[in-house]
């Protein structure tokens, strides 16, 4: 009954409900498109880190003035409980040559079984003998490509594959570097030390036992090894990701509150211009409540109408931000960001009853025989 | 005069005015729309309320309907007081057994005939197909065809307009029905419909009151009060 009053309320002055509408839907696409562009963002960084939760990175504590770790920390820290692979990476940065070039890069000595654990190839095979891998966009920048020579440290090096882009990451910058193998590291630098040991555990669960282990047991009697575990590096990097959505769609709840105040003011000229009808509906026994019940259900049908639309077309606005700011949009339908869709209804449905709720308490508390002389 | 006075002795009073005074303050001027009136209305009357303009007889009404209370005296509807009632307790006296018809119809510009008729019910919180069913009947009542039913009010002419206003004041079956110059914006035929209507109502056995500038309305009733400045002038009946 209140319903069907509402509804042809609300379609009296169509174009006036209209508007109203247009600015919830304009609100709640900005609030979840917003919304989901912080979680895409989120979810393509946390994707690019790849699974590297159950990581454990050792370095030497160079606060303690120790610049490298040894054959003998290696060995504690494989026999640790809970390790599943231990990786050492020994690490310097030289001049390499090709042609008539010449950069500045770090080179990594690693042994190729475990290059496999860490990282991709993109072309060619890991490095052997007085073969080496070099980083993909070192060697876009250079255009080399495998079965190309380098020259590092007066040695010759032939490329046997190309590493595929990395984007940022933790333990090794493999981007811009190149790697041999640990034999050819410790006769190019007359040195066997390991700048860092990457530690993997079975599981992310494991990851601060097996920490806190290695902590234990190589800082016995002094501070030789930081150790550090991805999975916190993981946590925090999704708190600021989770505080950057929210910030963003902070920005888009802006637009909601602009909706939230043109419901307001679409309700109370209706409260003005209908005082005397509310005289009207008072006179023949409807009561306070009645008359609060009829303008929210009309301001909520605005915020519903809204809502749902605005919902609907989110889509194609979060599809927008998301192929604009991250030229791809997989990441839209990703469940938590169809959260965010859901919280932009939510928000537009409640920003009409909002909007409402003033008009309609003003509209409930006038005077039956003052309404209904009004003309 | 034998006869009223035989009614006053077998009546049942359903609406009593003691003393009832209404004060508007105008600056430093106080108006008396209504000083001390005293009246007694007894089910089944039909009571006209004459008068000239701005002598109180809106205000009257609306006391009478609840719509408003007296600044001193007090009003009783079927011997309950109702000058100290809160507005809940107000709406549902209005609700329940007092019918409004208004000068200018007053429909729901948005609800057809029939929803019109409606209303007061659902407001009830009747059951729909009841409320249907009762509005049905009650648009036979006040003689609007059937086909005007879903007609709304602008697509109505203004004395179908007042029969569905009347008929909105049947909705609950009230006891007393209130118009205010039920006619004054009706041509004097179509007045004599609305009039003929709710002399009709009245034999079914409605307590009505009506106001009106038009003195030969008063052959309707079977009491008539004139009031000037405020105060019942003459007891015409
Ligand atoms: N809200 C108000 N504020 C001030 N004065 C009022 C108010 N309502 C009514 N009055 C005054 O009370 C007196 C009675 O008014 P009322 O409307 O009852 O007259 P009426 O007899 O119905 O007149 P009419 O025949 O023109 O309808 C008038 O003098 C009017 O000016
Ligand atoms: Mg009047």
């Amino acid at each position: 009954m209140f319903l069907k009053l509402a509804r042809r309320n609300l379609s009296r002055h169509r174009f006036r409900s209209i508007l109203a509408i247009v600015g919830i839907i304009i609100g709640v696409i900005a609030i979840s498109s917003l919304g989901i562009l912080g979680n895409s963002i989120k979810l393509s960084v946390t994707d690019s880190f790849g699974d590297i939760g159950n990581e454990i990175i050792v370095y030497p504590d160079y606060e303690s003035g120790w610049s490298n770790l040894t054959k003998k920390e290696f060995n504690a820290i494989r026999k640790t409980t809970g390790v599943d692979v231990t990786i050492p990476v020994s690490q310097s940065s030289s001049q390499i040559q090709f042609g008539k070039d010449s950069t500045f890069t770090t080179v990594y000595g690693v042994d190729a079984i475990d290059m496999k654990a860490l990282l991709e190839l993109s072309s060619g095979q890991f490095q052997s003998g007085s073969r080496c891998v070099i980083g993909g966009v070192l060697a876009d920048s250079f255009d080399l490509k495998h079965g190309d020579t380098v020259n590092l440290e007066g040695s010759s090096f032939k490329i046997s594959g190309i590493l595929k882009k990395q984007g940022m990451r933790f333990d090794i910058s493999a981007d811009r570097a190149i790697f041999i193998t640990p034999k050819s590291y410790s006769s190019l630098y007359e040195n066997e030390d390991y700048a860092m040991i990457i530690v993997k555990t079975q599981g992310v669960e494991e990851v601060e036992a097996v920490k806190e282990r290695i902590e234990a047991n190589l800082n016995k009697r002094k501070d030789r090894v930081m150790v550090f575990g991805m999975d916190m590096i993981l946590e925090s990097l999704d708190e600021f990701f989770g505080m950057l959505s929210k910030f963003l769609m902070g920005i888009g709840a802006i637009s909601l509150i602009v909706a939230g105040v043109s419901i307001l003011n679409v309700m109370l000229i209706s409260t003005v211009e209908r005082t005397k009808e509310i005289g009207v509906m008072r006179a023949i026994g409807s009561s306070r409540r009645d008359i609060l019940i009829l303008f929210i259900l009309e301001a909520t049908i605005l915020g519903v109408i809204g809502g749902l639309i605005g919902g609907v077309l989110s889509f194609g606005g979060g599809y927008l931000v998301n192929i604009i700011i991250l030229k791809k949009a997989s990441y839209l339908f990703a469940p938590s960001s169809i959260v965010y869709i859901f919280i932009g209804v939510l928000f537009g449905v409640v920003t009409g009853v909002l909007g409402g709720l003033y008009p309609a308490w003003k509209a409930s508390r006038m005077l039956p025989l003052t309404a209904l002389k009004t003309e | 005069m034998e006869e009223i006075g035989m009614r006053q002795v077998a009546g049942e009073v359903t609406l009593r005015l003691e003393d009832v005074t209404k004060i508007y303050e105008m600056g430093d001027e106080k108006i008396y729309a209504l000083d001390r009136v005293t009246l007694n209305v007894e089910k089944g009357d039909f009571l006209t309320v004459m008068g000239p303009s701005g002598s109180g007889k809106s205000t009257l009404l609306n006391m009478i309907g609840c719509l408003d209370l007296p600044d001193e005296g007090s009003v009783y509807i079927d011997e309950d007081d109702v000058t100290n009632l809160e507005d809940n307790e107000l709406t549902k006296i209005r609700r329940d057994k007092i019918g409004f018809v208004f000068q200018q119809f007053n429909l729901i510009p948005t609800l057809t005939a029939l929803e019109n008729i409606e209303l007061p019910m659902l407001i009830k919180r009747i059951p729909q197909d009841q409320c249907t069913k009762s509005a049905k009947n009650i648009l036979s009542t006040v003689n609007l065809p059937e086909k005007f039913a879903s007609h709304l009010p602008s697509e109505l002419s203004s004395g179908q307009q007042q029969r569905v206003a009347i008929g909105r004041s049947l909705a609950n079956d009230p006891s007393i029905i209130l118009a205010d110059e039920p006619t004054g914006n009706l041509d004097t035929k179509t007045g004599e419909g609305i009039m003929k209507l709710l002399k009709g109502l009245n034999e079914e056995g409605k307590t009505i009151i009506v106001v009106t500038h038009d003195p030969r309305l008063s052959s309707y009733s079977n009491k008539t009060v004139r009031i000037v400045d405020g105060r019942i002038e003459e007891d015409v009946s």
